[in-house]
């Protein structure tokens, strides 16, 4: 066989198995999550700053920005935000946890995994059901 | 037999000369905007259908303001933090990564300097 070299020869050499070869551990899965959370908390920090203009900038102005966010599909943004806040802290927290070393046993593992999930939709649904009662989102 | 110096042993940075210091950065935020993320989380669930004037009087107060400019403070070096890390990631080429990192810094300094000073025009101005 002939000998071969450059790029063409390089693509035929086996690749060591990547994500889509596992089955979705509930770990592995939060972990994706809490990157997506991320991304997304960073682009939805342009809402907090307009928000802060808009109250900075006076009472029309604030005003026009504040019916943006009462709308349906901003309300549904307002709340993927919320979520996506808590899921990360969530995770952050799981990660403060086996910063130090502990919690790597395969139960710990899941109940972290499992209850920053659970965690994070139980936060969600109590600050928007308060947010509701003290001021009607 | 190790080819370190001890001196290189000593001041622990390795090859990209910053140590810890992405590691450690992330971290001290991360435990800022535990408390800090839930204050912002009162902060504007407490503000749900409020007026301006009493948004302004709100935001006005020092230590909400104070704790405002913390959270944008932690919260942009955090985030720029990880943007870096989802960038060297997954961008490979190194012209592009090197944009990319660049508009990454830019965009956490818009969402920080545009926050703090409205922040600071509510305290002291008009």
């Amino acid at each position: 066989m002939e000998a071969t070299s450059g790029r063409g020869a390089q693509s035929k050499r086996p690749l060591s198995p990547h994500i889509q070869i596992y089955s979705p551990l509930i770990n592995m899965v939060m972990s994706i999550v809490h990157r997506i959370t991320g991304a997304a908390l960073y682009f939805g920090s342009l809402l907090l700053a307009w928000w802060l203009i808009s109250a900075a900038t006076g009472p029309d102005y604030y005003n026009y920005v504040v019916s943006w966010f009462a709308t349906w599909p901003a309300k549904i943004i307002l709340l993927g935000y919320t979520w996506a806040l808590m899921h990360h802290m969530l995770g952050g927290l799981r990660h403060f946890v086996w910063d130090t070393g502990y919690g790597y046993d395969l139960k710990t593992i899941d109940l972290l995994s499992w209850g920053s999930l659970a965690g994070s939709l139980i936060l969600t649904a109590f600050i928007w059901i308060a947010a509701v009662n003290l001021g009607g989102a | 037999m190790s080819m370190r110096t001890p001196l290189k042993t000593a001041r622990n940075l390795g090859s990209a000369k910053e140590g810890a210091d992405h590691f450690w950065k992330q971290r001290v935020t991360a435990v800022a905007n535990v408390f800090l993320g839930l204050f912002l989380v009162w902060l504007i669930a407490s503000l749900i259908g409020a007026d301006h004037a009493t948004v302004k009087q709100k935001l006005a107060n020092p230590l909400i303001a104070l704790a405002l400019l913390g959270l944008i403070i932690s919260g942009t070096v955090h985030m720029r933090l990880g943007m870096q890390t989802i960038i060297e990631d997954y961008v490979h080429g190194e012209g592009l990564k090197i944009v990319a990192l660049m508009l990454n810094t830019f965009f956490a300094a818009f969402i920080a300097l545009a926050s703090i000073f409205s922040i600071l025009k509510l305290s002291f101005g008009a």
